[in-house]
């Protein structure tokens, strides 16, 4: 009795101040949303929110509703994470390597980045290179192409766009490319396992996925054309280009700061993986006469990802979690559009900001689930 | 004389290949220096394309040529070891070479050469580099935000007192050093509390604030005198007592009088910015993010089911939203939650939300290092007969504590670098502060030498401590 007493009190103790505290706020929520002639509801997300965005994916223009701006929020931040965390990939992997190399001045040149770029606020990285950096270049009509087609003036990145001809059967072409890849592989995989021979996978892979692409263009009528951006002159000083791609200027800084920021910590990650693996494992894969090459793929690569795994999954959450600040360089993200524009437009803080945080927060623990799953597969298997 | 076989460099030619590749090398080295430095091309006579990529190729001939292992000269064989053990380094090292050597020249004019400092206003800014003029006259700013020009030596005298208290355990005898975990986690902070809440901030409370310090000191005097068996007693009630005392019944009279006069002159929040308020935020949210965050940990892995789900959910919403979404939620969602008339002040509801969003990351730290100790550890302490309070505050913190400092340290920098955030709520500190300077009508036009800067300044703050937190590792790093 004495021992139940001691084990249920301070769960009560704990539940009750829990509960009052929130019954505290949601009473004082009633309270003030009464005296300002608000009822709690998510009805205004199909009201028309007659503001526009001047970056979306999808269609969309003030007659639109409420709910549509907050898709167009939510795949803004979805492209800059995504845009980001690949190149935040590929930097930290090449820095974090280049930080292993011999090569005295490498290491030291990764060394100065990673120091330099992961102790300056991302705050302050984006500010710099929307207000600083990306203002020096070129007006529109000043701007030299870059190998004829790209054009990075001050208004943005102006990339020539692909218009295509029956692009699902490229799409399709290339799906079965990826399919056909993945069973060469389990096939080369049972071979090595059960004969072992080995057969030429990276070879037969890119021969794939070049092959059925090309086919999709001469046999299935898949074809495209190039629309190079054509600069048109909008008013007496104001220029824009017409046709192409159009990245704005907050997207790039954003994409920029984001995966510079994010790579230096990727870099570190990586670092830890390789040097994690003790140099036994290579010097026993040596003397059973791997190629330095199969070393690093069989023995190393394996053992260092799942060290590298878990923390880098979490530098992808963070980008993905960072990606908020576009806010403060007005890039059209979650943030500024809903809990920004759309809040200021209809007062509805509560709903709002709860819709905004519910969505970072799935969006965080997706992330994490697939990851975790990921995790689980390539751990180690102990008996 | 033997046959000298170019692709193969050896030894026994060491000092004709010696010779041909430092040469090679040097006239490579040369070639960039002067084209950047003095933008002399010596190989304009060679088509473009090759002239550009000439002393690439030199360098890469030269670099090939003096790689011989083994050499027995003490120089090579280091420059070899380290930025020439092949083909591909060599490349890369001299890829990096000419590009420093390429940046150099602009780096250098920008910063020092062409840049100015003299004068304080726009017009004396004529050089092509940084204007440093403009970093000078907002020096001010960019350190005190609105704060009263006059008043600024509170602010320093503050921070300068909080640092010589901070730096107290430096100088501590043996004697004292077990009270200094009691000083620093519950005396300091309220110490640092109460300068920045009533000397920076000023106004009539100041003297409650002189009061305080007059309490404490006389209770310390009278603190000799006392045997040390009640000591603990003595300095929970008696500075309370005499607080009151001075306050309520001997200068009741003369507070409100002063209080007219207004000795300090009362500074709102909303003035307060540029550096000191990042530091003034990120103390506060150090101070209340560890305990909360330890808490968390241990409520986290307790055994009882409530308070452990209470835990996890709490720690997961904090660590899924980003920061900026909960900065938002305390401006303009969180006085929705509260009564009526109660007001809390911005400052206050920034660095209760950055606080507890901090403390979820805290307390994964902390349980990292609490996952990592032994179970032993916990079976040893109960069959000692040590309850869980005892267990925790004298075997297992102690020993977790020690494990994730890097880790803590890591949570605290990510903590002052989130600090330009808030000027999502309208506080300007450092990067707010920038923010307002480069749309000043007279100053437009500088904004790469406000961030360059800025960036400076947090870079130093951060470096510094993130090497600290380094040293702090090594330092309790303990065989087990």
């Amino acid at each position: 009795m004495n021992l139940n007493f001691k084990k249920i009190f301070p769960q009560l103790l704990t539940l009750l101040f829990v509960v009052l505290v929130f019954g505290f706020f949601s009473y004082n929520a009633q309270v003030n949303m009464d005296n300002r002639g608000i009822t709690f509801g998510y009805g205004f997300l199909s009201q028309e929110s007659s503001f526009d965005v001047q970056f979306s994916l999808i269609e969309y223009d003030g007659s639109h509703s409420y709910f549509r701006a907050y898709l167009v929020g939510l795949l803004n931040t979805i492209l800059v994470s995504v845009i980001g965390i690949i190149l935040a990939t590929i930097i930290g992997v090449v820095v974090g390597i280049a930080r292993l190399s011999k090569n005295y001045l490498i290491v030291k040149t990764a060394a100065v980045y990673v120091e330099f770029f992961r102790n300056i606020p991302l705050l302050l990285q984006i500010f710099f290179w929307y207000f600083a950096a990306l203002r020096a270049l070129p007006l529109p009509e000043k701007a030299e192409p870059m190998l004829g087609v790209f054009f990075l003036t001050i208004k943005g990145f102006f990339v020539p766009a692909l218009i295509w001809n029956n692009l699902h059967i490229f799409v399709y072409s290339v799906i079965a490319a990826i399919i056909s890849i993945i069973f060469v592989r389990i096939y080369a995989r049972r071979k090595q396992e059960t004969e072992g021979k080995q057969t030429p996978v990276l070879m037969i892979s890119i021969g794939l996925l070049l092959i059925l692409p090309l086919l999709s263009f001469l046999i299935g009528g898949a074809s495209f054309v190039v629309e190079v951006p054509v600069i048109k002159q909008m008013s007496q000083s104001s220029f824009t280009y017409d046709g192409g791609i159009g990245l704005p200027p907050e997207l790039i800084a954003l994409v920029l700061a984001l995966s510079l920021y994010t790579a230096t910590f990727i870099a570190e990650c990586v670092r830890a993986g390789v040097q994690g693996v003790g140099k036994g494992q290579k010097e026993a894969a040596a003397s059973i006469g791997l190629t330095p090459n199969q070393v690093l793929k069989l023995v190393i690569m394996p053992q260092a990802l799942r060290i590298i795994i878990p923390p880098t999954t979490n530098q992808y959450l963070n980008l993905t979690k960072n990606s908020s600040l576009a806010a403060a360089i007005a890039y059209p993200d979650l943030v500024l559009v809903f809990a920004g524009t759309a809040l200021m437009q209809t007062g509805r803080a509560i709903e709002i900001v709860s819709i905004t945080m519910l969505t970072y927060l799935s969006l965080s623990i997706s992330i994490s689930i697939l990851m975790n799953w990921y995790n689980k597969k390539i751990a180690i298997k102990e008996k | 004389m033997n046959k000298i076989n170019l692709l193969t460099p050896d030894k026994s030619n060491l000092y004709n290949f010696l010779y041909i590749g430092i040469l090679l090398f040097f006239f490579s080295v040369l070639d960039v220096t002067l084209n950047s430095f003095f933008n002399i091309n010596l190989t304009s006579f060679l088509p473009d394309a090759l002239s550009f990529f000439l002393p690439l190729i030199l360098g890469f001939i030269g670099l090939h040529f003096i790689r011989i292992e083994y050499s027995g000269i003490k120089y090579l064989d280091l420059i070899n070891k380290n930025i020439n053990t092949n083909n591909f380094n060599a490349l890369l090292s001299l890829l990096i070479i000419f590009i420093f050597i390429k940046l150099l020249p602009p780096a250098l004019s920008w910063f020092i050469i062409d840049a100015n400092i003299s004068g304080d206003s726009r017009d004396s800014c004529t050089g092509t580099g940084a204007c440093w003029t403009y970093i000078k006259v907002w020096f001010n700013r960019f350190m005190y935000g609105m704060y009263p020009n006059a008043e600024q030596w509170r602010i320093n005298l503050s921070f300068i007192s909080l640092a010589f208290l901070g730096s107290v355990g430096f100088f501590a005898t043996e004697k004292y050093k077990k009270y200094l975990t009691l000083y620093y986690v519950v005396i300091y902070p309220i110490i640092a509390f109460l300068f920045i809440f009533f000397f920076i901030s000023g106004g009539p409370i100041f003297f409650d604030f002189s009061y305080g310090i007059i309490a404490a000191v006389i209770s310390i005097i009278i603190g000799f005198f006392i045997p040390s068996k009640f000591k603990m007693y003595y300095f929970i009630i008696v500075p309370l007592t005499v607080y009151i005392l001075l306050k309520y019944v001997l200068f009741y009279e003369e507070l409100i009088e002063l209080g007219k006069l207004e000795a300090l002159e009362w500074v709102e929040t909303g003035a307060w910015g540029g550096l000191s308020l990042t530091f003034i935020v990120s103390f506060f949210c150090l101070i209340f993010c560890f305990p909360v965050g330890l808490f968390l940990s241990l409520g986290r892995r307790s055994d009882f089911p409530i308070i452990k789900y209470i835990s996890i959910g709490f720690i997961e919403f904090w660590r899924g939203v980003p920061l900026i979404t909960v900065l938002f939620m305390s401006s303009v969602m969180f006085p929705m939650f509260l009564p009526e008339d109660m007001f809390i002040d911005k400052l206050v509801r920034v660095i209760i939300a950055i606080s507890l969003f901090e403390a979820a990351y805290v307390a994964e730290v902390i349980r990292g290092g609490l996952q990592a100790l032994p179970r032993g550890q916990y079976d040893a302490a109960k069959s000692l007969g040590m309850g869980y309070w005892k267990m925790y505050i004298f075997v297992i913190l102690p020993q977790a504590l020690k494990l994730v400092i890097p880790g803590i340290a890591n949570t605290f920098l990510a903590l002052v670098k989130d600090t330009p955030l808030i000027f999502v709520v309208g506080l300007m500190e450092l990067a707010g502060m920038l923010g307002l300077a480069k749309t000043n009508p007279k100053w437009l036009g500088y904004a790469m030498e406000g961030y360059v800067f800025a960036s400076v300044v947090f870079f130093i703050i951060c470096y510094a401590m993130s090497k600290y937190s380094y040293n702090l590792e090594q330092k309790y790093k303990t065989e087990r």
